[in-house]
This record gives structure tokens, C-alpha cells and sequence, in this order.
């Protein structure tokens, strides 16, 4: 099928960027209440699968207008320079990281923590491990999400042209790709032992899947996604993931999940981004699709925008994200973490996202204004924001 | 789900300041915990037959640093030994020993080696196998930490040993550095395959801080706290796996010393 490049701006897009982008950072701080809210305790899926999806659509969209208008050979280079970007960022969270090593290693000493601090010691070696992160083989706690986006960003100039050619052909390689990965286990190794916690092989199909989409793929799934039968079909799944998540939560009622079920469905693999993880995340789509269109009124209304504007900038308010986490959970242990500071820190949290946002907007436009007027179609960068 | 958890102790609290009120002082009453975190579904039925045959129990435990305390007299106070001594408390009428075979910085598949030369030095009943800690910081596949515990189990089963899994402890401090809960999670899903009781360190010692027992973020030289934490750690454990094994204690709090 010949690829469809629309130059509609669906805002859809940005507000669910931002709002995963929200959750993931209440994720990241560890024994955090408000983190009750966020998908991945009512499902298999989670704000990851989001983000990578939108990231995807995003980056076919901006990139695949490129390509098709200047060529190969520009586009590629603006998709190279956008995951050196990316690659720039994580190195920096890597510093932020090391940072904090070496502060709890300094200023804390119990005889109750041997064991913890050996390891500390053993990740305090900088001379190795600088040069594994720089190989994006060591990834510090919560900081596997850029590397794998970097991955998906190398291979995507090819992606990009074969999808430009043959949207199914592409779509199929991907699957192909996909299945032989869990057939033969291929993923990339890490540091100091295992395997990257993403699978880019894996993880590669959502990224696809999204830029499929963007390039008329959705138009396609339309009629389906309208029919009532898959409707039913996605309540139908989420229902039995939420039941199962359930028995998750109140390990009592794990024995009304019957053993074979268990164990065809056991573990849950989010390495591997496991069917069911996808499943969910498919579901979750349609339900989205079907009930928000892109002209939903509440996309234009003020409430709205601090999301929009998140999901605008995201690759910036992604790592702002990491580092607050960190920092909420810093503040937690060292001043204090009850219930009422989990609140106030998640909710400042977004305050200083949406600020930033806002303030990279702002940025953004009185620079535009300053220098020379955009020779580009404006659309072509905001829509669905940056790639 | 946490108001639920947050409903739940306070029931427990509840209940446990209603028990303590008739009991009589105890150092271990301050650290009680609630049923839902300790006692599980599966039983050490080779533990129970041992003590119905010769009215021995004999554990061996098999971990890391954390199941040590530092300094000359260290080993005394660390659970291992507080535990030797709990259960005999408790079970006067049997033979109880509890031996440490620990090792600093060791993985789960390093400990996996020794079973087969702790079985035949030991001969234990039961094996405390305390892991986790080693494997986070090194990025272990989870997958394969999973194989390395089961099939573990599965030879100290078959070398005649009932398996109690232990994770690893709550460390408030480096929570965000290494990230454990992958880990605890496999554990926890072995222990549930397997049918082994799982004694969940992790989520007990996170209750003890969260309900201001102790401090676990203070930074102290003094053994103090960690002696209180093994002691802890110990009572609990042995009830644990007095519950799992079906025995008859004596009355908790009963003249012993």
C-alpha cells in the first residue's frame, strides 16, 4: 500500500504524549501513592507503550513529510541528529545519576547495610562504568526508555523509506522481526550482566505500528475501529486485564485464576513487550479512538493545554521527568515521605513539566520571531509537536 | 489499592495493640507483623517429617551480606543465630540448629553452585535462601534469575531440604540507585511456582519503616538498630516457619531463658 501523508494536526496526539509522560514520572518515584493512578496498576500495558506508539506516529509524520519533499538524505540526517539529541540527554541523566551515587555513598554509613553499600562501591567505578553508559550498555535505573528510543531512531531513516514505498511491506517486516526475536531471545547485552530492560527488536513493532499509522495506516483501521464487534472486543479485554491486575494486588484472590491459565499467561514479559502487553495497548487505542475524536472540543479548551504542551516537547520534558523523580524521591527520604508530601511532590512535579513546557514554547517562539521567519510549512513541525 | 493496604494496618495495628495489651512485654512486640505479609499457603513438609522423626530441625542459610552483621561479634547478633535461638525458645523440645553459609557480593546462580556441598555438609531439613541484593546491582536477566532459583530449589528439594525463599532487605537510601522490585517480583513469582514460602524481607522491613519502628534511613555507625532489625527479622522468621512446618510452639512470651 502507498503511504498517505496527511497534514492534519492532531492535538490528540500531543495531550496523550503528555499525559504518559506525566505518568511515567510518577512512576519513577519509588512508593509513591499518587502512582495509584497511572494504567499500568489496571492493566498489562503502560505509559511506556504510549509514548513509544505517539513517538512513532510523530516521528513518520514530521520526518516522513521530510523525506518524501527533500529526500532520503536529509531527512535521514535530521532523524540522525535528533537521536544524537536524545543520546546527548541521556548522558547528561547519566551525570545527574553518578551525582547521586556518590552523595548516598558519602553521607551514609550502617552496619544494616553492607550489602547494599558493596553494591554502591561496585557501581563507583567510574572508569568503567562513564565508558559502558557512553556504550549505552549500563542504563541506570529508570533511564532504559532513551537508549531504546535511540535505537528505534538509527533504524528509522530505512524504516522510514520502505514505509515511504510500501506501508504493508513495512508493517510485515516489522511483525516478522518481532516474532522472530522471541523465537531466538535477540536483544542487545548490557552492563554489567542481562540484556537491555527494552528490547529494541521487540519494542521496534509499536514504534512501527505508530508510524504505520501516521502514513494512512489509521485511515485504514477506520471502518474496523468503528464497528461495534471490536468495540466490544477491547471492553471485553480490558475488563479480564483489570480483573487479572486485580488478583495482583490482593494475592488472596491469585487462586481464582485458573493454574493453566496462569500458566500460559505467566510472566508477563515487558523485556519482550509481550503480546498481551500489546494487546492491552491496542485496546486502549481503539477505546481512545472511538470515543475522542480529533476534533474533541476539550483539545481546544485551556484545561488541556498543559498536557498538550508536555507531549509538544517531550523529548525535554521526558528527561525533566527523570530528574524529578529523583529528586521527589530524594526529598522523600531525606526530609520526609508521607502521604501528604507524595501529593505535593507529584503535583509539583507537573507544575515544573508544565512550566518548563511552557517556557520551551515560549522560548521557541520568540526566537522564531527574532531571527529569520520559518521557511518550512509551520505545520510540518508542530503538528503531533516534535518527532 | 494503597487505602486498602492503609485500611488493612490499621486493622492490624488495631489487633496487634488488642494482643499486646494481654501479653506480657515483649522485645519482639514492637515489631510484630501483620499475618497477610508473613504466613502463606505452602508448606516444608520434609522440615515437619525430619522433626517428627528425630525430633530435629536443621536449617541452613544460605545468603549474602545481609544475612551477616559486621564486627567480631556479629555473627551473634545476626539473624541466623537469633533465630537458632528463637526456635529453640519456642520449640524446647526439639534439637534446633541454624547454620550460616553466607558470602559477600554472591549472585544467586554463585549461591546455586554451593547446594550440592552445603546438602552434604549440612544435611539441613530446611534452607533459608536469602538472595536478590547481588543480582539487582548487576542487571542479572531476570529470566534467567527466575531459572537459577527454581532449578535451585528443585535440588535441595531433591538433596531432601524444604526451601523458604528471602528477599532482599528495604534500603530506603538506594532505592532509587538500584532497582530491586523486578527482582523481589521473581522471587516472589518462583516462591508461588514452586509452592516454597517466601519470606517477603522486603515488604516487612518496608512496613516496619513505614510505621516508624525503625529508622532505616538513619546513618549510624552503631550496631544497634541493625541487632534490633536481625532480631526482628528472626522472630518473625521463626514464626514463619514454625507456621509452614505445623508445629505446636510454646506459648510466645513463655519463660525461657
Amino acid at each position: 500500500m502507498a503511504p498517505v501523508l496527511s497534514s492534519d494536526r492532531d492535538l490528540r496526539l500531543d495531550l496523550f504524549r503528555g499525559l504518559a509522560l506525566w505518568l511515567i514520572f510518577l512512576d519513577h518515584i519509588p512508593h509513591n501513592i499518587v502512582s495509584w493512578i497511572t494504567i499500568r496498576n489496571y492493566g498489562f500495558s503502560d505509559a511506556t507503550e504510549i509514548f513509544i506508539f505517539i513517538s512513532g506516529y510523530t516521528a513518520a509524520f514530521v520526518y516522513g513529510r521530510a523525506m518524501f519533499q527533500r529526500g532520503f538524505v536529509v531527512a535521514g540526517a535530521r532523524i540522525l541528529k535528533r537521536a544524537w539529541q536524545i543520546y546527548v540527554a541521556h548522558i547528561f541523566l547519566f551525570a545527574i545519576y553518578i551525582a547521586e551515587i556518590f552523595y548516598v555513598a558519602s553521607n551514609f554509613e550502617n552496619p544494616l547495610y553492607v550489602e547494599e553499600m558493596n553494591a554502591l562501591n561496585f557501581l563507583r567505578q567510574p572508569e568503567i562504568t562513564i565508558i559502558q553508559a557512553l556504550l549505552l550498555k549500563f542504563k541506570p535505573v529508570n533511564m532504559d526508555v532513551l537508549p531504546l528510543y535511540i535505537v528505534l531512531l538509527l533504524l528509522f531513516p530505512a524504516v522510514l523509506w520502505v514505509l515511504l514505498r510500501n506501508t504493508t511491506v513495512a508493517l510485515v517486516a516489522s511483525v516478522a522481526l518481532y516474532a522472530l526475536t522471541w523465537e531466538f531471545g535477540w536483544n542487545i547485552p548490557s552492563y554489567p550482566s542481562g540484556h537491555w530492560f527494552f528490547n529494541p527488536f521487540a519494542w521496534q513493532l509499536l514504534f512501527v505500528f505508530g508510524a504505520w499509522c501516521a502514513l494512512g495506516g489509521a485511515t485504514r483501521l477506520a471502518p474496523a475501529l468503528r464497528s461495534p464487534v471490536t468495540l466490544w472486543l477491547a471492553v471485553a479485554y480490558l475488563v479480564f486485564a483489570f480483573s487479572i491486575t486485580l488478583t495482583w494486588h490482593f494475592p488472596r484472590w491469585a487462586t481464582l485464576v485458573p493454574r493453566w491459565l496462569g500458566e500460559w499467561m505467566y510472566p508477563i514479559d515487558k523485556t519482550n513487550l509481550d503480546v498481551l502487553r500489546f494487546a492491552h495497548f491496542l485496546a486502549l487505542a481503539a477505546l481512545t479512538v472511538h470515543f475522542i475524536s480529533p476534533d474533541w472540543r476539550p483539545l481546544q479548551s485551556r484545561w488541556t493545554q498543559p498536557a498538550i504542551l508536555c507531549g509538544q516537547h517531550s523529548l525535554e520534558i521526558f528527561c525533566l521527568g527523570v530528574f524529578l523523580a529523583f529528586a521527589a524521591h530524594f526529598l522523600m527520604v531525606e526530609i520526609y515521605g508521607g502521604l501528604l508530601m507524595q501529593v505535593l511532590l507529584s503535583l509539583a512535579g507537573i507544575l515544573v513539566m508544565v512550566g518548563t513546557a511552557t517556557l520551551i514554547s515560549w522560548y521557541k517562539r520568540v526566537e522564531g520571531r527574532g531571527g529569520m521567519p520559518p521557511k518550512r510549512p509551520p505545520s510540518a513541525d508542530v503538528a503531533g509537536g516534535e518527532a | 489499592m494503597r487505602t486498602w493496604i492503609a485500611v488493612g494496618r490499621a486493622v492490624a495495628f488495631c489487633a496487634m495493640v488488642l494482643c499486646s495489651a494481654g501479653a506480657r512485654a515483649e522485645s519482639a512486640a514492637e515489631c510484630a507483623v501483620p499475618g497477610y505479609l508473613l504466613f502463606g499457603d505452602s508448606f516444608i513438609e520434609r522440615a515437619t517429617a525430619a522433626v517428627r522423626k528425630d525430633k530435629t530441625l536443621k536449617i541452613a542459610v544460605l545468603g549474602g551480606s545481609s544475612s551477616k552483621l559486621p564486627g567480631p561479634e556479629g555473627a551473634s547478633f545476626a539473624y541466623p543465630a537469633r533465630l537458632e535461638a528463637a526456635l529453640k525458645r519456642r520449640l524446647p523440645q526439639l534439637a534446633v540448629t541454624v547454620v550460616a553459609r553466607t558470602k559477600r557480593r554472591q549472585s544467586a546462580a554463585e549461591a546455586a553452585e554451593n547446594i550440592t556441598k552445603l546438602l552434604l555438609d549440612e544435611k539441613p531439613s530446611l534452607v533459608v535462601w536469602q538472595t536478590g541484593t547481588n543480582d539487582a546491582v548487576r542487571g542479572t536477566d531476570p529470566a534467567a534469575f527466575r531459572n537459577t532459583l527454581s532449578d535451585g530449589i528443585e535440588t535441595l528439594q531433591a538433596g531432601g531440604a524444604d526451601v523458604i525463599l528471602m528477599n532482599m532487605q528495604y534500603s530506603p537510601r538506594t532505592e532509587s540507585i538500584v532497582a530491586v522490585d523486578a527482582y523481589a517480583d521473581a522471587m516472589r513469582w518462583v516462591a508461588r511456582e514452586r509452592e516454597v514460602p517466601m519470606f517477603d524481607r522486603l515488604a516487612i522491613m518496608r512496613y516496619w519503616y513505614d510505621s516508624g519502628v525503625f529508622n532505616l534511613y538513619a546513618a549510624t555507625k552503631d550496631l544497634g538498630m541493625a541487632t534490633r532489625v536481625h532480631n526482628c527479622i528472626a522472630h518473625a522468621l521463626a514464626s514463619l516457619i514454625i507456621d509452614a512446618a505445623r508445629l505446636q510452639p510454646q506459648e510466645e512470651g513463655a519463660p525461657a531463658r
